[in-house]
C-alpha cells in the first residue's frame, strides 16, 4: 500500500531540520573532544557548547549562564521539582502546586514526592483548560515550596496566564516553574516577563534532535542536582555533555526564533482552515480549549458517537497521523487526564483528537484530510454498538 | 481482502496473521489491552507495558502489516471479568474464554474492523468454520484434535461465524511451530498460555475476593445426608468435582458434589455421587440445526479436555435444553458449557444450569 502520509502530530516530536542535521553530523565528526579536556579538542567542544547555550538562552530571553542543559523536558521538569523540593527540605517548605493537566513527567514526580512525604495539591482548570488564580491562591500554604503550571497544554495548546500565577506564588514566598515544551518554538518566550524561576523546553518539538532539553534557572536559585559526579553544568548536572544533541538543539533554537512569528500565522491560519473544513463537514464536533488563547497548531477536536482510538487507528489506515492526547509506551489510548480535568465526561475524553500542525504542513494536507474524515466518520458511527455513552 | 487479526502475541495468531499475510490479504493486525498488570496501582496516563503486546507487534513488523493496540479494559471488565467474578460468588465455575470469544472479539473487536473496512475478523484459535450448502455457517473442531478449542466458541451466532476466519484451524500445533520457524517469527518456541489470562497465578479465589468481597462468605461443608463435616471461607473457592482444598480429613477422599450459594453450603461426597446422567442448559445457540423439537443423537461435552458422552439433547422452552447421556459423566459442573457435536461438527452448545 502506498499512500502519501500526512504528518499532524508536531506537539509528540517533529522532524529534524536538515541544516540541524548537517551541523549535528559535522560536530559528531569533527567536535568529538570531551568539553571538560584542557585541550584544544575539549575546548572546541566547549566553545560549540556555548554557543549553542547562547543560542537557546536566546529563545528564551534569558542569560546564558541560567541554562542547563538536559536529556529532555522530562529531566529538565525533574531537576526543577525535586531540585527545588530538596533543597528547600530544611526550611520546612514541604508543599507541592502543579495543575491537574500537566505532563506526566510533572504528575509523576509530584507523586513521587508524595509518596515521601510531601503534600501535593493538583489546581482544577475550567472547561477551557485555564487555570484560575482564585484557584491557586486558594491552594498556596505557607509551607508551599513550588508551583509547577505549564506554560502550554500538549493536548489542547492552552496556554496559560503564568506571569499572573508565578506572581501570586511569589507573594506566597513560594517558586515558580513552568513547563514550556510545547510553546518553545512556537510562542515567544522571555522568562523575564513571565517572571518565574525555572522553564523547561525540549529540543525535539521544535525541529531540534530527541534526547537533549534545557532547564533555565533563574540565577541565584538553588537547585539540588539529581546527578552527582563530574562538575559539568556548574555541578548541577553531571556526566560529558551530548555535544552533537546540544548543538543541533542551539542551531534548531536560532532558527525557530527567527522564524516565529511568520511561522506561527502561517499554522494558525491553516489550522483555523481545519477546524472549518471538520466542523462543516461532520455533524456533532466541537474543538476543545480555549479558542483564542492557544499555541497557533494545536487543534483537539470532539468527535461525538466515536471512540478516538479507531479514528487514529483509521486516519493513520489512510495515511494521516494525528493523535488523542499523550501516547504512552505501550502505544495504547487512555482517556485523556486533560479533558478529564476540564470537566469532560468519559466519553468525551476518549472521542477527542489532536491535530498539531507543523513545518511541513501545506493547504493540500489540510483539504485532503478534511475531505477523509467525514467518511471515516460515518462508518464508525454506524457501527458503534457496545462503544458509546453519551 | 482487509482482514482485522486479533493478535495475542502468541504463535497462534502470529502464524495465523502470516498465513493472511501470505495469501495476499490486506492484514491489519489488532491487539487488545484487556487488563491492566500494573497491580491495579492507579495513575495519571495509565499504560501497561504487557510483554504479549510487544510481541505482536514485532511479528506484524517482520511481516510488514500495521499493528494497533486497542484498549478494551472497560469492555472485558463489563462483559468478561463482571461474569467470571459473579459467577463463581453465586457458586457456578465460569468459562471466561467462550465469554471473551463471542462477547468481545466477535462483537467488540469485529466492530472495530469493520469500521477499518475489513469485514472479517482473524484469530489463531484451533477450530474450522465452514459453509454449507445450506447456506448455514459451521463450527468444526481443529484438525488438531488435542489442541480443538471448538468448545469456547460454541457461542458464535450465524452472522459472527460469517465474519470468524481461523487460519490454523486445518493445522496441528506442531505445523504451526514449524510455519513460525520458517516465518523466522521470534514467537515460534513460546510456550502455550495455559491459565486464564487474566489471573495469572491461577489462583482464582483470592481473584474473586477480591473484586466481590462478599463472596467470601463463611460457610458450612456438609455430607450428602446434611451433616456438617467442616467450615469454608466462600463458596467462590469452590468447583464441582474438586477433591484438594477440601480442609477436612476423611477416611475416603471427599468430592465437590454440590455449591449452593443463597446458603453458603458446599455439598461433599464419595467419587461414585459425581455422576449423573441428565443436565439441562440456558441460553443454548443452535449452530448446525434448528432448535431440535425431538431428541437428537450427540456427543455432548462438559468441559474443556472432557471427553464427549453419547445421548440424546433437546431443545426446551426459553432458549433451553436437555442433554440424558447413556452413561453418567462425572462432575458435571454449573457455569460450564455443554457443546453438542456431531462427530467433529457442533451442533449446538449452551450453559450447564
Amino acid at each position: 500500500m502506498n499512500v502519501q502520509r500526512i504528518y499532524l502530530d508536531h506537539n509528540a516530536t517533529t522532524p529534524l531540520l536538515p541544516a540541524v542535521v548537517d551541523r549535528m553530523t559535522a560536530a559528531l565528526r569533527d567536535e568529538f573532544g570531551n568539553p571538560s579536556s584542557v585541550h584544544h579538542f575539549g575546548q572546541q567542544a566547549k566553545a560549540a557548547i556555548d554557543e549553542a547555550r547562547t543560542e537557546v538562552a536566546a529563545l528564551l530571553g534569558a542569560d546564558p549562564s541560567e541554562v542547563l542543559f538536559a536529556s529532555g523536558g522530562t529531566e529538565g521538569d525533574n531537576i526543577a521539582i525535586r531540585g527545588v523540593a530538596e533543597a528547600l527540605e530544611p526550611t520546612g517548605r514541604r508543599h507541592l502546586i502543579a495543575s491537574g493537566i500537566e505532563h506526566e513527567a510533572v504528575l509523576n514526580t509530584l507523586k513521587a514526592l508524595a509518596k515521601r512525604g510531601w503534600r501535593t495539591t493538583l489546581l482544577p482548570v475550567d472547561q477551557t483548560g485555564i487555570v484560575s488564580p482564585e484557584a491557586l491562591r486558594a491552594a498556596l500554604a505557607d509551607d508551599t515550596a513550588l508551583v509547577s503550571v505549564m506554560h502550554a497544554n500538549n493536548e489542547i495548546g492552552t496556554i496559560q496566564p503564568i506571569a499572573e500565577l508565578a506572581r501570586i506564588a511569589h507573594e506566597r514566598g513560594a517558586l515558580f516553574h513552568t513547563d514550556a515544551v510545547q510553546s518553545a518554538g512556537k510562542l515567544p518566550i522571555n522568562v523575564k516577563t513571565l517572571g518565574v524561576d525555572m522553564l523547561s523546553i525540549s529540543a525535539h518539538k521544535f525541529y531540534g534532535p530527541k534526547g537533549v532539553g534545557a532547564l533555565w534557572i533563574r540565577r541565584g536559585l538553588r537547585v539540588l542536582p539529581l546527578l552527582t559526579g563530574g562538575r559539568q553544568e556548574r555541578s548541577r548536572r553531571a556526566g560529558t555533555e551530548n555535544v552533537a544533541g546540544i548543538v543541533g538543539m542551539g542551531l534548531a533554537a536560532k532558527i525557530a526564533s527567527g522564524r516565529m512569528t511568520e511561522e506561527g500565522a502561517r499554522l494558525a491560519a491553516l489550522r483555523a482552515r481545519l477546524e472549518a473544513g471538520i466542523l462543516g463537514a461532520v455533524p456533532g464536533t466541537a474543538v476543545n480549549g480555549a479558542l483564542d488563547r492557544r499555541v497557533p497548531n494545536t487543534t483537539n477536536i470532539s468527535f461525538d458517537r466515536v471512540e478516538a482510538e479507531s479514528l487514529l487507528i483509521a486516519l493513520d489506515l489512510e495515511g494521516i497521523a494525528v493523535s488523542t492526547g499523550s501516547a504512552c509506551s505501550s502505544g495504547t489510548l487512555e482517556p485523556s487526564h486533560v479533558l478529564k480535568a476540564m470537566g469532560f465526561n468519559a466519553h468525551r475524553a476518549q472521542n477527542s483528537i489532536r491535530f498539531s500542525l507543523g513545518a511541513a504542513s501545506t493547504g493540500a494536507e489540510i483539504d485532503r484530510v478534511v475531505a477523509v474524515l467525514p467518511g471515516i466518520v460515518n462508518k464508525l458511527r454506524s457501527l458503534t454498538r457496545s462503544a458509546v455513552r453519551a | 481482502m482487509r482482514i482485522v487479526v486479533a493478535m495475542s502475541g502468541g504463535v497462534d495468531s502470529s502464524v495465523a496473521a502470516a498465513l493472511l499475510a501470505e495469501q495476499g490479504h490486506d492484514v491489519i493486525g489488532l491487539s487488545m489491552q484487556l487488563y491492566d498488570q500494573r497491580g491495579g496501582e492507579q495513575s495519571w496516563g495509565t499504560c501497561c507495558t504487557l510483554d504479549d503486546l510487544h510481541d505482536a507487534r514485532r511479528v506484524a513488523s517482520v511481516l510488514g502489516f500495521p499493528h494497533y493496540i486497542v484498549n478494551f479494559e472497560r469492555q472485558f471488565q463489563e462483559t468478561v471479568i463482571s461474569n467470571f467474578v459473579r459467577e463463581y460468588a453465586s457458586g457456578r465455575t465460569p468459562l471466561p474464554c467462550a465469554h471473551c470469544n463471542s462477547d468481545l472479539k466477535f462483537s467488540t473487536l469485529l466492530d472495530r474492523a469493520r469500521g477499518l473496512g475489513a469485514e472479517q475478523v482473524a484469530t489463531g484459535h484451533y477450530a474450522r468454520v465452514a459453509h454449507a450448502p445450506d447456506g448455514r455457517w459451521l463450527l468444526k473442531r481443529s484438525a488438531d484434535r488435542d489442541k480443538d478449542q471448538s468448545y469456547f466458541l460454541f457461542s458464535l451466532t450465524q452472522d459472527q461465524l460469517a465474519r470468524a476466519v481461523f487460519p490454523v484451524g486445518h493445522l496441528v500445533k506442531s505445523q504451526v511451530r514449524d510455519q513460525a520457524r520458517r516465518l523466522g517469527l521470534t514467537v515460534a518456541d513460546k510456550p502455550d498460555s495455559q491459565e486464564i489470562c487474566f489471573v495469572p497465578d491461577g489462583d482464582y479465589a483470592s481473584f474473586v475476593a477480591r473484586k466481590e468481597p462478599a463472596a467470601a462468605r463463611a460457610g458450612a461443608i456438609v455430607d450428602e445426608d446434611g451433616r456438617q463435616l467442616g467450615t469454608h471461607g466462600g463458596v467462590h473457592r469452590f468447583t464441582v468435582g474438586q477433591r484438594k482444598g477440601l480442609g477436612i480429613s476423611a477416611p475416603s477422599p471427599l468430592y465437590v458434589l454440590k455449591i449452593d450459594a443463597d446458603a453458603a453450603m458446599v455439598t461433599v461426597g464419595r467419587r461414585e455421587a459425581l455422576g449423573q446422567t441428565r443436565l439441562t442448559a440456558s441460553q443454548v445457540n443452535w449452530v448446525a440445526i434448528d432448535a431440535p423439537g425431538s431428541a437428537v443423537r450427540v456427543a455432548a461435552q462438559i468441559r474443556h479436555r472432557h471427553t464427549p458422552g453419547i445421548g440424546s439433547v433437546r431443545a426446551l422452552p426459553d432458549g433451553r435444553a436437555e442433554m440424558i447421556f447413556d452413561e453418567p459423566q462425572a462432575a458435571i459442573t454449573p457455569g460450564q458449557a455443554v457443546v453438542f457435536y456431531d462427530g467433529d461438527v457442533v451442533i449446538g452448545g449452551g450453559w450447564i444450569d
